[in-house]
């Protein structure tokens, strides 16, 4: 359903696991995706369902020991990344590939300038003269909207606020223009003032400079407000995907329904007072231990003695809204 | 007893900030800059506010686990601002507090069932095998099974160790629980059970939150009232309803806005407001939030605005306000 001639990246079958000393886990298990020029696609899950996990693989940044990526691939503008050794994946990863990160303050260097790190990205990538480099950080801080951006080239990490130093981020991120950026829970560190204004940023950019977006969270109000397509994520699975629209007006997965229903929303015109959530029982899986059948069953109102015994296959709803549960058809009758 | 439960008036906390050899005070972070508010008995009183907006101090201060610069706390009428130490102890039975990390909150090595206990065995209300019955009825109300009583905290997921965390709160009956961002380390599925719990064991013992988040969301469903908080001061407060559907202050509106809806088609993520919150160690004059208000007018940037009635007990700081005026 999407235009191929348009397509950025193309995840097939993707399977990461770690080797642990309770077991072997597959933190990403079968999981595909693709993600077209100037689309936004966000990844939804709680911690431990394998999404940043899932960024991490697309980076070739999953740390070896404990984890492999041990089948799939994953296939950018073309080039199947797992098959290029680390010097070729040096060259795309900050150039047609980046990565932004939940905590600015840990993944920026606290001893090197802000204009600085942004050159180094530059000139690694791109052959320009240190001068020429300036020019661009200087630029690229202006792009995301950063005041004085002179002054700023020349500060360290800890003399910015958060918001600031997310920018800081995003422009190093797209210092490359790269054809993709990966954003893994970027403004959960945030407040919410200032995560609206590093949200509308990250669109913006992205309008202005055609890159792929995933978006990765675990907030829905985000992907709702962010995303065109969705991947729900669950114990290593994509257990569903669809259009933003879709998802919300009928979702198919009794997890995705029960997320939703679980999110306290704040009320346009009120609510009663103390109003009880609707709560998923239960806690996640672990990945060491997982149930022969889907990872959710326990957790689920749904479920039937099929659902413990064999894993549901990702079935086409329609449109292209993929659902992996054997009582899909009865998600929306039910609840 | 007629009056509320707690009164804490014109509260403040500051913080010298020192540098240089010396060590000579080179400012002062306004980190509480009078702060009045009440919770009745029964009641939930929701703080919000973004980092650094002081509501974790407010928490720890009510507690007397900071020291309040100047104010008054009352509790139950008393006024537990100067108690010392020996006097306070009584009172601190009817005051516990739950805190955000249920990771950090719990002593790795003891036992979940020794956790619980431990304010009984503290305060002298239990020994040997009542304390023990009384721990096993504290892990049934949370809903944890007595078996996990042998358990270390590391045993346990976020959301259990929370419920530790609240067992441990309940233990010495008090009267009022302070949670300070209780559900924000949890996942989603997760943070609507404990907000549950948190609902429903309210309703049976009929103590009363003030209850710290940032989510606004979370705090719309667990509050009666809602107090908003700007760099060290209260900007708005009133009823639950009241606040979410006739936000007056400008800042509140900004917030409410920020709040990405999980609504597809009613996309709006616009901001309000631009910037960043300013230092507390040298908050702006006036009002605190003029320098990011849409609205701002010249008095503002001069003229401390006072919270003032607006009828319906909404009470509003902002100079837009006056009189029967509304912003926006």
């Amino acid at each position: 359903m999407t235009d191929t001639s348009n397509l950025v990246l193309e995840v097939k079958n993707l399977k990461t696991v770690f080797f642990t000393n309770s077991g072997l886990f597959k933190a990403v298990d079968d999981v595909s995706f693709t993600v077209s020029r100037g689309e936004t696609l966000a990844i939804v899950g709680e911690s431990g369902c394998g999404k940043s996990v899932t960024a991490l693989s697309l980076m070739r940044l999953v740390p070896d020991p404990p984890g492999r990526i041990v089948g799939g691939s994953v296939t950018l503008e073309g080039s199947d990344l797992l098959a290029l050794n680390e010097a070729g994946m040096r060259k795309i990863r900050g150039n047609r590939i980046s990565m932004i990160f939940q905590e600015p303050m840990t993944s920026l260097n606290p001893v090197m300038r802000i204009g600085d790190q942004i050159v180094e990205a530059v000139r690694l990538h791109r052959n320009v003269s240190s001068k020429e480099a300036q020019t661009i950080a200087v630029e690229m801080l202006r792009l995301v909207r950063i005041p004085e951006p002179v002054r700023r080239a020349r500060e360290y990490p800890h003399q910015l606020s958060g918001g600031m130093r997310q920018r800081a981020m995003i422009a190093m991120a797209l210092a490359c223009r790269p054809a993709l950026l990966i954003a893994d829970e970027p403004t959960t560190a945030l407040d919410v003032t200032i995560q609206a204004q590093i949200l509308a940023l990250i669109l913006d950019l992205q309008k202005e400079l055609g890159t792929g977006l995933v978006l990765i969270t675990h907030d829905l109000g985000v992907v709702a407000q962010t995303a065109q397509r969705v991947i729900v994520m669950y114990a290593g699975r994509k257990v569903e995907e669809a259009s933003v629209e879709a998802l919300f007006a009928a979702p198919k997965h009794p997890y995705t329904r029960g997320l939703m229903a679980s999110i306290p929303a704040v009320p346009a015109s009120g609510v009663a007072a103390q109003e009880r959530l609707n709560e998923i029982p239960g806690t996640v899986p672990s990945l060491v231990r997982l149930p022969p059948g889907c990872a959710f069953a326990p957790r689920c109102k749904l479920a039937i003695k099929r659902c413990e015994a064999e894993y549901p296959p990702l079935a086409d709803w329609g449109g292209g809204h993929l659902a992996a549960c054997w009582r899909a058809a009865e998600v929306a009758e039910v609840a | 007893m007629t009056g509320p439960l707690l009164e804490v008036t014109d509260l403040m906390k500051h913080y010298p900030v020192r540098a240089g050899v010396l060590r000579r005070q080179v400012g002062t972070v306004h980190a509480v800059d009078g702060v009045s508010f009440s919770v009745g008995v029964g009641e939930t009183l929701g703080l919000v506010g973004e980092s650094g907006c002081g509501k974790s101090t407010v928490a720890r201060s009510v507690l007397r686990l900071v020291e309040p610069t100047s104010g008054q706390i009352r509790l139950d009428g008393e006024d537990i601002t100067h108690l010392s130490k020996t006097e306070l102890r009584p009172h601190r039975r009817s005051m516990q507090i739950v805190f955000q990390d249920p990771f950090a909150s719990l002593n790795p090595r003891m036992t979940a069932g020794d956790i619980v206990g431990e304010p009984l065995a503290v305060h002298g209300l239990g020994a040997g095998k009542a304390l023990e019955a009384r721990v096993e009825k504290l892990f049934e109300q949370v809903g944890l099974r007595p078996d996990q009583m042998r358990n270390f905290p590391h045993q346990f997921s976020g959301g259990q160790r929370q419920r530790i965390c609240i067992a441990r709160a309940l233990a010495l009956d008090p009267r009022l629980i302070v949670c300070d961002e209780p559900v924000s380390a949890l996942d989603v599925s997760i943070q609507a059970q404990v907000i549950n719990l948190l609902i429903d064991l309210q309703k049976q013992h009929g103590f009363s939150y003030l209850f710290i988040a940032h989510d606004l969301a979370v705090v719309a469903h667990i509050s009666h009232r809602v107090a908003v908080m700007y760099l060290g001061r209260i900007v708005e407060i009133a009823g639950k309803d009241e606040l979410f559907r006739n936000p007056r202050h400008p800042y509140t509106q900004a917030l409410l806005a920020s709040v990405p809806v999980a609504n597809p088609l009613a996309k709006k993520l616009a901001p309000l407001v631009d910037g960043d919150v300013p230092s507390p160690v040298n908050p702006p004059p006036g009002c605190a939030f003029h320098t990011r208000c849409r609205f701002a007018m010249e008095r503002c940037r001069t003229e401390r605005p006072v919270l003032m009635d607006a009828g319906d007990g909404h009470q509003v700081a902002c100079l837009l306000n006056e009189g029967t005026g509304r912003s926006a």
